[in-house]
């Protein structure tokens, strides 16, 4: 397909490895341990479990697979909410396939469904809009689910059922925002990071210019990435000669698709329909600051919060679950306890083993477990 | 839902709502367009656009001069390769250091 094969070239992979290869050799590398870079995006850790790219990478490179992946980080008690609206008669409960089987305290989407709730797979907050639209009797809750990616679509629909006076559809909001997290995650004190690999599709929207902080405050190369073998090899090529010269800036590798000013009327749409929350709680990473949004009062009759009264109770994770290590970078999926044993993609104990793009489920589907046993 | 596929916009469906059919790899299916119109590229002149599409929004429009530009670079990158391999591999057939 256009602009997709063109980036899968193994000729031009090679290449580029053999670039990584001959950089890293000329680098003096931390003592005692590998050059860190983190992925934020789960899109990215897709990508590198699916192509492979963590075995072509020479050894003085380590990728720490970061908390990018709205699905995993989804608290189970935001899951039980979502849950306790679905189970309501009138409610009919339409939601990305990604968020199913994301474990509740009491039982996943997909268990509420074989209970008896009305819970409908969508593709796009549009789809729910147009199920609203055909059973007026019928409350239609939209699961909101992602990073500033998502936020404009599920901004974009609220405003459209306004103008057409959609009454029956609302939105169980749990956008989030990956700012204040990366902040979050630099301000942490066991973690040793080098550089990172910028989230492309959230930055499609932001833009490049809320990443300045991490060049300039915290001295970290940032370089925004694609999502295909050359996009992620070409960028962590680019943080590599950053960390090399001694530069710490924000780079742009994906700007087919990102603009460093960003989408302005995704933008417009995002601050007319959210405003910040306080806080937002967030699966193995606990509580940040200003990282979630909610629906502003202008649109609270959109706001599935206000029009139902959920519990929203905070449920502690599992205690065998290690997710929020995994999360940090602080240890690999395959060292969890419960990894492929208690927690499989078939039955998720922790949200990383549910999405595709949750870095567990990714070791366990790409064979991650197998290179690691070979390499022992 | 994070990654998005890319498509074309093969027809404009509603312009006051901003929908429009996109073809993704042989599949049509209607997107909203809000979020790649403005004054200078308006929704009239969006046929034919290459875009990327999420959850049912075309999110951005691919710009080709810069897709070309991002191989440009990755193709002079292997040229660069080849030719300092070239330069090593005679200086070894020379008797120079092996190879």
């Amino acid at each position: 397909m256009k602009y997709l094969d063109e980036f899968r070239d193994s000729a031009k992979a090679r290449i580029l490895v053999t670039e990584i290869e001959a950089l890293v050799a000329t680098m003096d590398v931390p003592h005692g341990r590998p050059l860190h870079i983190m992925e934020v995006c789960g899109g990215h850790t897709h990508s590198i479990f699916r192509f492979g790219i963590e075995g072509m990478l020479p050894k003085q490179i380590e990728l720490v697979h970061g908390p990018g992946c709205p699905v995993c980080v989804l608290p189970m008690g935001r899951v039980d909410d979502g849950v306790n609206i679905a189970e309501r008669p009138e409610v009919i409960f339409a939601t990305f396939g990604d968020a199913m089987r994301v474990p509740g305290s009491r039982k996943s989407l997909i268990q509420a469904k074989a209970d008896g709730a009305d819970v409908r797979m969508v593709y796009s907050p549009l789809d729910a809009l147009a199920i609203a639209r055909k059973n007026p009797a019928r409350e239609v809750v939209f699961f909101g689910l992602g990073f500033e990616t998502t936020m404009p679509s599920t901004a974009l629909t609220i405003l459209q059922a306004e103008s057409e006076q959609v009454a029956n559809f609302s939105v169980f909001c749990n956008h989030i925002t990956i700012v204040p997290t990366i902040k979050a995650i630099l301000d942490s004190p066991d973690l040793e990071l080098d550089g990172f690999l910028g989230p492309g599709h959230v930055s499609m929207v932001i833009g490049t210019a809320p990443y300045e902080f991490i060049a300039n405050f915290y001295r970290k190369p940032m370089v925004v990435a694609g999502f295909e073998p050359l996009d992620i090899l070409q960028s962590i090529w680019m943080v590599l000669k950053q960390i090399k010269e001694g530069r710490t800036d924000v780079e742009n590798q994906y700007a087919r698709v990102v603009p460093d000013k960003g989408n302005a009327a995704a933008l417009s749409a995002v601050s007319r329909v959210y405003e910040l929350r306080q806080f937002f709680e967030w699966r193995g990473l606990g509580s940040i600051d200003h990282s979630g949004v909610k629906l502003r009062d202008e649109y609270k009759q959109f706001d599935a919060e206000r029009k139902f009264s959920i519990p929203n109770i905070k449920i502690a994770d599992p205690k065998s679950c290690q997710c929020g290590e995994v999360l940090k970078g602080m240890i690999k999926p395959w060292q969890c306890k419960v990894f492929g044993s208690a927690c499989t993609p078939e039955m998720p104990l922790g949200a990383l083993m549910v999405s595709s793009e949750g870095a567990c489920a990714a070791y366990y589907q790409y064979g991650g477990i197998k290179q690691h046993v070979a390499a022992e | 839902m994070c990654l998005g596929i890319p498509g074309r916009i093969v027809r404009i469906d509603d312009a006051a709502t901003m929908l429009a059919t996109v073809d993704i790899s042989g599949v049509r299916r209607q997107v909203n367009i809000a979020c790649i119109v403005d004054e200078e590229h308006p929704v009239s002149s969006c046929v034919g656009d290459w875009v990327l599409v999420h959850v049912g929004f075309a999110m951005s429009r691919i710009d080709e001069a810069e897709a070309v530009e991002t191989l440009r670079i990755l193709t002079e990158l292997g040229e660069a390769r080849a030719e300092l391999e070239a330069i090593h591999l005679s200086a070894a057939h020379l008797g120079g250091h092996p190879a």
